[in-house]
């Protein structure tokens, strides 16, 4: 018998689970503002997509108040916070975010540091001071509408991050005043970071806060630059190390890979970078006499001569491919050669002219396999034209003596 | 030494009796005149099947009919073997050139209605010959296991499975399994290299046999007077040879300066390259199934369109039977109309699959 009320109660409320937003609780902020108009109607629509929304929290978890309440001064009881002061949001919002035990409800491995690391931000020092321009919560992630920074569409997401920088950033009349360049978002979007991430469509490619932090922005100190730029180029940063550059650039107070890469327009390196051309880097500091500009001078020589090799290499294999030789053989002995000229533009970090020559040495026999492969392919590509020559002309032959014969016999069986 | 010769040709023809032969070529007669251009197909056919068969049997040395295997075992035989790179491009080319070969030598018997009585069995056995070459080369493109044909393959076998009711099992039977897989690839080889070959000595040497006893037909728009005979040897054999070291030249240079691409190997978790068809002479089939109407009426598209191909097949075999008037020697205007239009829809479709991949 019980077994059969069960059953009933079961059925009673399933057949009632459709029907349940019927019975919900009516939500009198949305009732109330969507009769309200421009900057107090929004709120409605864009919370619609907030990430919030999807928890189930709702206008009164931010803003307290009692939403049960029809009536306006009921319903902004002593739980009613309003709307917050510019200078009061980050402590809004870190009512939650800053609650470990509130966050672990909806996601267990959210940060919840994100109010002490903006506290020792740039814009943090700033806010304390009482400047409102300063960026908070709600310039980089948005009021009503705010997106996971997973989201594409997220103001956080690293497609869109330069532009949310760039908002203020890059505007001189809001930045007057702070001493800073605006150029940074131009010079990003010319950079091979910029290209990587927009072009290449690679997420891992760094955004503004990859370099400068998020929530902790602040502009990398000198000496921090380096340690920058080894979060995604250890290699390197090591080989810089041991580098007789390490030593100087400490002691005259210039930062590591910026001096030579540039900060926010970082081109994509060339070999005209070393050396001691037009474009070199290396002139910038060394005189014409002096031995670091020599050791310059044989280090990109070096680098030419291999270069020159790979190329020929190429070419030859190109070539003989065109001809329709087989060489898939040495044309993946080829990307070793390649992989041991990155390997060798990486080495030039070091300076060490030893270092380099040994990996150099070990390339070129790497290319002198395949200069032998490649060369092979081309004489077999020249005896195929000569061979089809030969042979062609003999099956011509055959072909002329059938036809004078043939005629020969036509003109035998009609006399 | 001319006694030495001498002694060895009667030492053979005393065993392989060889002066009957030499007799009853010189006795056979083809007819001469001015549409017997189109016979010299069947005997071009004929050679670039042998060239086949030595390929064939010279590419078997070194080939591996297996996933991992196939694609590398090409790869040596272009790189390593001494003039593998030729067979396997000697081998790849003339397949083509031998369908195309094979439809030259249909179309034409099929306007000089050669087909009609007694030459039935000739068009029949030849329409079968048709369909074994296709299969030939259906099966011989995915030996390679490169991009191009697996895909092609599992294009190709997707189609034969919209076949209603015994579509998925055909599919299943041809590809040994749900997917282009190792299984596909055996299969394959076998019916590459054993049972095709077997079907095409049976049905080639009732064609050949055919036309050796009932001789090659005379167009029926050509009056007695018009037509001369020759003897098949040396007259006719001899313009057929030369035929054939034109064909042979033509060849050559087709490898020498287009040798086959082998392509890369084929990775089945590979996204379906872009533009994917199969060989040329299954695309008329292969873009009417593009542009049909998902519907016609109630019937789904591809469905009716593999039924069309079907009925049309049937159609093409069956017309010696069909085309009375041919049969008792009247002019069929009907029938050339029909095959000008197979014939146009077959360029048209063919040349819009290359000239207008998008459609």
């Amino acid at each position: 018998m019980k077994r059969l009320i069960r059953l009933f109660l079961v059925f009673i409320v399933s057949i009632h689970f459709p029907f349940c937003p019927l019975f919900a609780q009516a939500n009198f902020c949305v009732e109330c503002h969507m009769e309200l108009e421009d900057e107090l109607l929004t709120p409605v629509h864009a919370f619609k997509i907030d990430i919030h929304k999807n928890f189930r929290l709702d206008c009164a978890d931010c803003h307290g108040g009692n939403p049960a309440e029809e009536d306006i001064d009921l319903a902004k009881d002593e739980s009613f916070r309003g709307v917050p002061e510019r200078l009061e949001i980050p402590g809004f919002c870190a009512t939650c975010h800053s609650d470990p035990t509130y966050m672990r409800r909806y996601n267990p491995s959210v940060r919840v540091d994100q109010l002490d690391l903006y506290w020792e931000s740039r814009h943090g020092h700033l806010l304390k001071e009482g400047d409102e321009k300063v960026a908070v919560c709600t310039d980089c992630h948005g009021t009503h509408e705010i997106l996971p920074a997973s989201h594409p569409k997220s103001w956080a997401f690293p497609w869109n991050i330069s532009q949310t920088c760039g908002r203020c950033h890059s505007n001189q009349e809001y930045m007057e005043g702070y001493k800073m360049p605006t150029n940074q978002w131009d010079e990003y979007q010319e950079s091979v970071h910029a290209f990587a991430l927009f072009e290449k469509k690679d997420l891992s490619a760094p955004a503004c806060n990859d370099c400068h932090g998020n929530h902790g922005a602040a502009p990398p100190e000198v000496t921090s630059i380096s340690y920058v730029c080894r979060q995604c180029h250890p290699s390197q940063a090591d080989l810089f190390s041991q580098s007789p550059h390490k030593e100087a650039y400490d002691e005259i107070g210039i930062s590591e890979c910026e001096a030579c890469h540039g900060n926010h327009k970082i081109s994509s390196p060339s070999d005209e970078m070393l050396g001691t051309g037009e474009k070199a880097v290396c002139i910038q500091c060394h005189e014409p006499d002096s031995e670091p500009y020599a050791i310059a001078s044989n280090i990109k020589e070096k680098l030419d001569e291999f270069l020159k090799k790979v190329h020929y290499a190429k070419i030859l294999l190109d070539q003989a491919d065109m001809q329709g030789v087989e060489v898939s053989e040495p044309k993946f002995k080829l990307t070793e050669a390649n992989t041991i000229l990155v390997m060798v533009r990486n080495l030039t970090h070091s300076l060490s002219l030893e270092q380099i020559e040994e990996k150099i040495l070990e390339g070129d026999s790497v290319v002198a396999e395949v200069i032998k492969a490649g060369e092979a392919a081309q004489r077999e590509a020249r005896f195929r034209k000569t061979g089809l020559i030969i042979v062609t002309f003999f099956i011509f032959l055959l072909a002329t003596a059938l036809f004078l014969k043939i005629k020969q016999i036509n003109k035998k069986s009609s006399s | 030494m001319k006694d030495l010769v001498q002694k060895i040709c009667s030492y053979l023809d005393s065993r392989f009796k060889l002066s009957d032969l030499l007799q009853f070529a010189q006795k056979k007669k083809v007819p001469e005149h001015k549409h017997s251009f189109w016979y010299y197909f069947g005997g071009i056919c004929l050679f670039l099947f042998f060239i086949q068969i030595l390929t064939g049997v010279l590419l078997l040395l070194y080939y591996t009919p297996s996933v991992d295997s196939a694609h590398e075992s090409i790869q040596y035989i272009m790189s390593q073997v001494k003039f593998g790179w030729l067979i396997r491009s000697v081998h790849s080319w003339t397949a083509n050139i031998l369908i195309g070969a094979i439809f030259i030598h249909m179309f034409s018997s099929f306007f000089l209605k050669a087909y009609r009585y007694p030459r039935e069995l000739t068009w029949i056995s030849g329409f079968f010959l048709l369909l074994i070459f296709m299969a030939f080369g259906f099966s011989g493109y995915l030996l390679p296991w490169n991009e191009l044909s697996f895909f092609a393959t599992r294009v190709g076998t997707d189609i034969a499975s919209t076949v209603p009711l015994i579509g998925k099992s055909i599919k299943n039977f041809i590809l040994g399994g749900p997917e282009v897989a190792a299984a596909t690839l055996s299969r394959f080889f076998w019916l590459h290299v054993a049972i095709l070959p077997l079907l095409t000595v049976v049905v080639l040497g009732i064609h050949v046999y055919l036309v050796q006893v009932l001789g090659m037909s005379v167009p029926l728009s050509l009056s007695k007077k018009e037509v001369k005979e020759i003897p098949f040897f040396p007259n006719f054999l001899l313009k057929d040879s030369l035929g054939w070291m034109l064909i042979l030249a033509l060849i050559g240079v087709l490898c020498v300066f287009f040798p086959w691409e082998l392509g890369q190997k084929a990775d089945p978790f590979a996204v379906t390259p872009i533009g994917i068809k199969p060989e040329w002479y299954f695309t008329f089939m292969f873009t009417t199934l593009k542009i049909i109407p998902s519907h016609v009426f109630f019937i789904e598209g591809e469905t009716l369109a593999i039924f069309g191909f079907m009925i049309t097949a049937l159609f093409w075999m069956l017309v010696p039977v069909l085309d009375r008037n041919s049969a008792r020697g009247k002019k069929s205007p009907v029938f050339s109309l029909i095959g000008l239009f197979a014939l146009l829809y077959i360029v048209t479709m063919t040349a819009l699959t290359y000239f207008l991949p998008g459609i």
